[in-house]
């Protein structure tokens, strides 16, 4: 397992865009976090700690991104006959990919969330710094770079797998919003990866779940889609 | 046949061989039209039996109205003036405890004159009136509006007003001492009769408010209610005044009050309470209903899949090599950038206007099946939704095709394209404070979504025109100006780097 984490770490090390990506995934989370709380209005001063962290937003699609391209490189590369023959237990890969994938994503999260609250404590009126919305953040992302991980490897092809994991973090929430049943509405939030994993941040209002439970589901949600594409990867070709 | 054609067939040969693609863009349109139709949406209308259908009143225009007041009037014939002087606006508003509401005027409360072809909801009517926090106002005929001073009524400074029907033209005018009179507006209201309902009225719009907490933001708010105090009043000229009637109009349209409508005349003193309002109707938060906008939510998820084709149909050149056959067999390298964007943009337009065409025309009938009030749009602006979702649709392709030949890998421009195109219209509808949503639905290529806007803002009546409401900061056209333009400059920097970079 070592040696499987130790090429993995070198692959995506010395892979060019990882670093770019990384500094995207702070540049955007922090960016988006100022700019929302520059804004000023009525409707500004709700949830400070949830609106300081409004860039998570944008930064879980470059996650996505990230971790997408862990795996689909391998296969629009060809570089994947390689590892499976330097490896041949094909999950011990796959496990080796999210350690790494999850490694990484939590530093450049924890630096991003950080970011955002910093730029948050200058912009916005004082609030009180809450512990919980941070880390559940930084949780956040690294589980959808988990969810992306099992997504690119069930599907294989890296943009059909992107456009697979922007729908169910971008599109749920959406179509969420617009039915008013409001039993439906509060099953739909309860079990949609973004808005269940994003009650992590909230600090006001009654919650359709709990902070750590909607972390809950999300890593529910990451563990069946590495599920899935370890089982992918272990019945088909490369 | 010339070179263009002969490119354009080989692209669309391409397009139309590789299943993905296919099989993409016909998911697009099958998303649209399943989320248009699936009974997301509940209401009551009609569920309990007959009279429990929601019929909204028609006003003179054509156009759904609201018409609910508490009224105080008398029939007068011909022509002739009526004059009150207004010495206090007060109100109630809802609450965070629903039994205990707070006092409190919204800023489209109404109190004063008004001259109505009759007591039926949706007839045509002049009225000069003080409000809560828009001064003095003529209006007519429900879309109309003419600012007067723009002081409140206290009771230190109360407020003379007047209406005077002349033929078909009623003139209403205020005045601060009941002396020196200024006209406020002449108002020709469509088809009055010789006999007219002439009084006072009273009414208070629905309030409502933003809040932005957990993980929506929404709004919360309710009936509210408005007391005008009036005295002095008097007809004059040919109206000679006989007793006074008291009436709800529409009291039950409009939701319940928070009290009765209420009339109390102490001698010269009117105190007259209303609730309601007069205006034409709007879907979102201070109205009823949804507009035909929110049939077409699954545009957004189609966005996403047409997004990913449009990216793809050039990375995937790339990414296969196919880059190079393509340019040694068509060398004019914007030839053939513009074959593809014509190709890919056709194919989705016409995806795009069937799946919009379906849901307008079959999804409205599933809202109203399921119950729900939907506000019929106007034909050309129906006609301007279906087309416009579609050409919507349509440039955001070729702005993921510009993005994708810019950027080469398809997982890059994909995601590129979805952020710039799909993630501000998610933000400004959930997490966003209107401001910052309004911003953001300006300035991203996410404004072309005001193509979709069904419902007309009214300056007039209180309401929260947010996006989330389905009213989008920019007009419809001009929204599209501005993917159109986020278009042009990817594909010409697409076409720049085309030609300066190997392939």
């Amino acid at each position: 397992m070592t040696f499987a984490l130790h090429a993995e770490w070198t692959k995506l090390r010395t892979s060019p865009g990882t670093l770019a990506l990384l500094v995207v995934v702070v540049a955007g989370t922090v960016g988006v976090s100022a700019a929302a709380a520059a804004c000023s209005g009525p409707g500004c001063g709700a949830d400070l700690p949830k609106l300081s962290l409004t860039g998570v937003q944008l930064g879980q699609a470059v996650v996505a991104i990230l971790a997408v391209l862990v795996m689909g490189n391998e296969y629009s590369s060809g570089m994947v006959k390689v590892t499976l023959t330097a490896v041949p237990r094909r999950s011990r890969v796959l496990a080796a990919k999210a350690v790494v994938v999850a490694a990484v994503v939590a530093v450049a999260a924890a630096v991003a969330v950080a970011g955002s609250l910093i730029v948050g404590r200058l912009l916005l009126p004082t609030h009180d710094l809450v512990l919980r919305p941070a880390v559940g953040s930084v949780l956040y992302l690294v589980l959808v770079g988990l969810l992306s991980l099992g997504t690119a490897t069930a599907v294989r092809n890296p943009a059909a797998a992107i456009s697979v994991v922007l729908t169910l973090l971008y599109a749920l929430p959406i179509v969420t919003g617009v039915v008013t049943d409001p039993a439906w509405q509060k099953h739909l939030q309860q079990i949609g990866p973004a808005s269940a994993g994003l009650a992590a941040q909230a600090t006001t209002g009654d919650l359709v779940i709990g902070p750590w439970k909607g972390l809950g589901v999300l890593a529910l949600w990451a563990f069946g889609a590495l599920l899935a594409g370890g089982a992918v990867l272990k019945r088909r070709d490369a | 046949m010339n070179a263009f054609a002969k490119t354009l067939r080989a692209e669309w040969t391409k397009f139309r061989t590789v299943r993905g693609w296919v099989i993409g863009t016909v998911t697009a349109a099958g998303v649209i039209m399943a989320l248009g139709l699936l009974p997301g949406l509940q209401g009551s209308c009609g569920k309990h039996g007959p009279g429990s259908e929601c019929v909204l009143p028609v006003g003179p225009g054509g156009e759904e109205v609201t018409d609910s007041f508490a009224f105080v009037h008398q029939p007068l014939a011909g022509d002739g003036s009526i004059t009150v002087r207004v010495t206090a606006l007060t109100g109630l508003l809802p609450g965070p405890n629903p039994d205990e509401p707070r006092p409190g005027v919204v800023p489209w409360a109404k109190a004063g004159l008004i001259v109505k072809a009759g007591t039926g909801q949706g007839s045509s009517y002049a009225a000069v009136m003080v409000t809560g926090d828009h001064g003095v106002r003529m209006q007519h005929d429900y879309t109309h509006d003419i600012a007067g001073s723009p002081s409140a009524v206290t009771a230190t400074a109360p407020r003379w007003l007047r209406l005077t029907r002349t033929g078909d033209t009623v003139t209403g005018a205020e005045s601060v001492d009941g002396s020196s009179w200024t006209t406020v507006g002449i108002a020709r209201p469509a088809g009055l009769p010789a006999t007219v309902e002439v009084g006072l009225f009273v009414t208070s719009p629905q309030y409502a408010e933003e809040v932005n907490e957990s993980l929506m933001s929404g709004a919360m708010g309710g009936p509210s209610q408005a007391t005008g105090t009036f005295d002095h009043l008097a007809p004059q000229g040919g109206w000679t005044g006989a007793a006074w009637q008291r009436d709800s109009i529409g009291a039950s349209s409009n939701g319940p009050a928070i009290r009765d409508s209420g009339f109390v005349r102490d001698g010269d003193v009117f105190r007259v309470t209303g609730s309601g309002d007069i205006a034409p109707a709007v879907p979102g938060a201070a109205g009823t209903g949804a507009s035909v906008t929110q049939t077409l939510v699954g545009t957004f998820v189609g966005l996403i899949v047409v997004v990913v084709v449009g990216a793809m149909f050039v990375t995937a050149e790339y990414r296969r090599g196919l880059i190079r056959t393509t340019l040694t067999a068509s060398p004019g390298r914007i030839r053939v950038l513009a074959a593809k964007a014509v190709v890919v943009g056709a194919v989705t337009f016409a995806a795009g206007l069937i799946a919009a065409a379906v849901v307008v025309v079959l999804g409205q009938r599933v809202l109203r099946s399921n119950g729900v009030y939907v506000h019929p749009a106007s034909t050309p602006a129906e006609l301007r939704i279906v087309a416009g979702t579609a050409a919507l649709l349509a440039v955001a392709a070729i702005l993921a095709l510009g993005l994708g030949s810019l950027l080469r890998r398809s997982v890059t421009a994909v995601t590129t394209a979805v952020v710039v195109i799909v993630l501000p219209y998610l933000l400004a509808m959930t997490v966003l404070p209107t401001d910052a949503a309004q911003w953001l639905l300006r300035v991203s290529p996410a404004a072309a979504f005001a193509l979709q806007q069904a419902a007309p803002e009214y300056p007039q009546v209180a309401n929260l025109y947010t996006p989330p409401n389905g009213y989008f900061p920019l007009p419809p056209w001009a929204g599209f100006a501005v993917l159109a333009g986020w278009t042009a400059l990817a594909l010409g920097a697409a076409a720049v780097m085309l030609r300066r970079r190997d392939a």
